[in-house]
């Protein structure tokens, strides 16, 4: 009965998002209120309808249920329950339903929350979500129904794959697709928008939340992807340029872009045109993302399930959402008038100069994750992309930007001096000549990028904390602290990025129990090797001891762990942290003759890339705690009046 | 400067950005994207020696040899028609063995050896890189293929 309260739920959010979006078309063609008072509560019960039915899949697979064909194919009873619940959305099926999951949840919370905007656009900015709604809707009940059952019922789960059972797989999908799927509420806002005509502060200010907010969940998600990859993979490396890696950063770096010129819009009413067209293209990138990863074009851990009529169906949705925003645009755009102007010297300025470098690091992500498919598709050749080509391109381009990132907030407004900015920024500068110089002096020789990256990353954090120099720090808004927080943490980020690919350390070697091995400030001793089994899995665990120069000596285990179901060989990396980066040790083969491969890595202040990571969303949530604030005393403001 | 134009100089600013990223990207692709090539392509093609490039093909059967430092090993990717020797030094994925498809990224050394950088990890025994569904192993492959 679960399986069916669950299907029956989802087609009757189905049906309500259809209601939805034909009450919200009925609404923009006439000027009846009754229709559109029937808006808000439509969307309100379809958000919660799918989240019933959500849970009805999370109940089934903690049962596990195997009478239900997703379960049976992805779960297994043995699995500890932490993987049966984050299991839920560990395979196609399951992860298209949190999708639309999360979908209609931000269409009820638009709903409930959305007091500021015109109500004309919100009504078409519900249609909107509506009709982005309803493709997925059909997505999953024709093409990918979690809920179908399996007759007879299987005996045993096939299980999940080993590299999913994982803390990470409980928190790192949930909040990329809320970041995902978020944008599409900032794309519903612009279509909207360019229904009613209605472009302008007022609307950028309703849109911004839902922006920042998105983007909070997508840095969170990418942060925790990369570090989950490296822990799990035991390579030892954050990025990879893989294209499923790519197809989260374009979504992010669009909406990075969305975040800076709607605050422009919201400002000084400039940017009109462009900021709508960023809001298209960062839901373009987000679908793009979707496609990629979901419907198997791309071999990976994340592409579940390898069904070309789902890639098409999803490749249809991705043409009509894309391609249907694009005909408004064009047809629209010629009436939304022109902004207010503004001095290339200025606030605006600097904001337009990271827009435009945030889209040329985008288009050359783009070109570079979509050339090897469309060279296969023109001329069957095969071909990969990677690091060489995106660190070459996209490499200094970020730099350029991140240098602008650190002169921006010390701009005014409509104009600025020359003069005046040089007397600002000259401490920053001054701290990135120390830090050249101390490199070139006190350390070997490293590549260039890691080179610039630690000066600027130097400068950048100074420069990021001076808005916050001469002010009263208690009257100091709180979506200025979330500037200065986030733009830290590019900075903290970057350097740790640098340190690790400038200092690193590897040895890898065939050791005999007693062996022992200097990497960075540790020596490492093999002592032993013993066999360990877990609920689902048994593993070799080799016993390292460890000690950092004269200190007090610890156990490592690093495990290559066996998986039953399905039967596959996974290696559990053992990490020690300390303050100035990582000890990352990985168990190899054994020759059969008591000599085991070893690898290890020293990382220093690597922990510093997802510490940034996490400034960056905190400072993300101090300015959407302080946006939100401030628009509810306004609103009380001129209640009053 | 009237409305009209600050609209106009915006657009072609960033029409000009877009149009030198996309330069940008078509330069950094023609040196870096790393072809797919089998044993018969080396053989029959001039690969020059330092390009980075991914072999796929299988591993022949009883040429995997561990040489004395425990970590390094050679071994002979072929397919049909051809084969190549390959050496490698590192930990080589679970599911890395004779008589099954590989795909190792790399180039050849002045001796027509290729040195792999890295052996792709196959994930589970029902894994085969996508790239090797179309090469043909000339004999029945070990393992299962994909789906």
């Amino acid at each position: 009965m679960i399986a069916e309260t669950g299907l029956v739920a989802l087609w009757l959010a189905a049906a309500l998002c259809g209601l939805q979006l034909i009450f919200g078309v009925m609404a923009l063609r006439s000027d009846d209120s009754g229709v559109a008072t029937a808006l808000r509560p439509v969307a309100v019960v379809q958000g919660i309808l799918t989240a019933i039915a959500f849970a009805m899949l999370i109940w089934l697979f903690l049962r596990t249920d195997l009478s239900v064909e997703l379960v049976a194919a992805n779960s297994h009873s043995a699995k500890p329950w932490l993987y049966k619940f984050a299991g839920t959305w560990g395979n196609h099926e399951g992860s298209m339903l949190l999708w639309v999951a999360i979908l209609a949840a931000s269409g009820a919370l638009v709903a409930v929350f959305e007091r500021r905007l015109n109500e004309k656009t919100l009504i078409a900015t519900l249609a909107a979500q509506a009709a982005i709604g309803l493709g997925f809707y059909a997505f999953l009940l024709f093409a990918s129904n979690p809920f179908a059952r399996l007759s007879p019922a299987a005996a045993e789960g096939r299980g999940l794959n080993p590299l999913l059972q994982d803390p990470g797989l409980a928190f790192h999908p949930p909040t990329l697709y809320f970041g995902y799927v978020g944008i599409s509420v900032a794309f519903s806002f612009a279509v909207g928008a360019l229904i009613t005509r209605d472009v302008g502060p007022v609307f950028a200010r309703a849109m911004r939340p839902w922006i920042l907010a998105s983007w909070i969940f997508l840095t969170l998600g990418i942060a925790a992807g990369s570090y989950w990859a490296y822990y799990e993979l035991g390579w030892g490396g954050w990025w990879f340029w893989d294209p499923v890696e790519n197809a989260s950063l374009m979504p992010w770096l669009a909406a990075t872009a969305l975040l800076h010129s709607v605050t422009v819009l919201a400002t000084r009413d400039a940017l009109r045109a462009w900021t709508i067209m960023l809001a298209v293209v960062a839901f373009s990138m987000s679908m793009l993302g979707t496609f990629l990863v979901r419907s198997g074009v791309l071999t990976s851990v994340h592409a579940f399930a390898v069904d070309p009529r789902r890639g098409t169906f999803i490749l249809g949705l991705l043409i009509l959402y894309i391609g249907g925003a694009l005909a408004l645009y064009a047809l629209r755009v010629g009436t939304v008038r022109e902004g207010s102007q503004f001095e290339f010297m200025s606030r605006e300025g600097a904001l337009v100069i990271n827009n435009i470098l945030l889209s040329a690091i985008l288009g050359i992500v783009l070109i570079g994750t979509l050339y090897p498919l469309g060279v296969e598709a023109v001329t069957g050749e095969q071909l990969s992309v990677g690091p060489p080509y995106f660190n070459a391109t996209a490499g200094p381009l970020a730099l350029l930007l991140v240098a602008a990132m650190a002169v921006g907030p010390l701009l005014r407004w409509r104009r600025d001096e020359w003069r005046n900015v040089m007397g600002r920024i000259s401490l920053p500068v001054l701290i990135s000549s120390l830090a050249l110089f101390a490199l070139v002096m006190f350390t070997s020789p490293i590549g260039i990028l890691p080179m610039l990256g630690l000066v600027l990353a130097a400068g950048v954090a100074a420069a990021s904390l001076a808005p916050l120099w001469k002010r009263n720090l208690r009257r100091t808004p709180l979506f200025t602290y979330g500037m200065v927080l986030a733009h830290l943490g590019i900075a903290v980020s970057m350097a740790g990025m640098a340190f690790e690919s400038a200092f690193s350390e590897e040895v890898l070697v065939a050791v005999r129990p007693g062996d022992t091995e200097q990497v960075g400030p540790y020596t490492v001793t093999f002592e032993s090797t013993r066999p360990v089994a877990g609920p689902n899995w048994t593993a070799v665990e080799a016993t390292l001891s460890v000690r950092r120069g004269e200190g007090e000596a610890f156990t490592l285990s690093p495990q290559a762990r066996m998986f039953s179901s399905p039967q596959t060989e996974t290696s559990e990396a053992a990490i020690q942290t300390a303050w100035n980066g990582q000890l990352y040790t990985v168990l190899g083969n054994g020759d059969g003759s008591g000599r085991w491969q070893l690898r290890f890595w020293w990382k220093p202040f690597v922990t510093l890339i997802w510490l940034g990571g996490v400034l960056i969303a905190f400072g993300g949530l101090l300015s959407l705690v302080g946006r939100v604030r401030r628009e509810r005393k306004t609103m009380e403001r001129e209640a009053w009046a | 400067m009237k409305a009209k134009h600050q609209r106009l100089t915006l657009a072609i600013i960033a029409i000009v950005a877009v149009i030198g990223a996309g330069f940008l990207a078509l330069y950094g692709l023609r040196d870096n994207a790393a072809l797919f090539r089998t044993p018969t392509d080396i053989a029959t093609e001039s690969v020059p020696a330092g390009q980075a490039f991914r072999l796929g093909g299988m591993v022949a059967e009883g040429s995997i040899e561990e040489l004395a430092d425990g970590i390094s090993i050679r071994f002979i990717v072929q397919d049909a028609e051809s084969e190549i020797s390959v050496f490698y030094s590192g930990i080589t994925p679970d599911l890395f063995q004779e008589n099954s498809g590989v795909v190792a990224e790399g180039a050849l050394d002045a001796d027509g050896v290729f040195i792999a950088e890295t052996i792709l990890a196959k994930h589970d025994e029902n894994y085969m890189p996508p790239e090797l569904a179309d090469v043909d192993m000339g004999a029945e492959m070990g393992g299962s293929t994909s789906q």
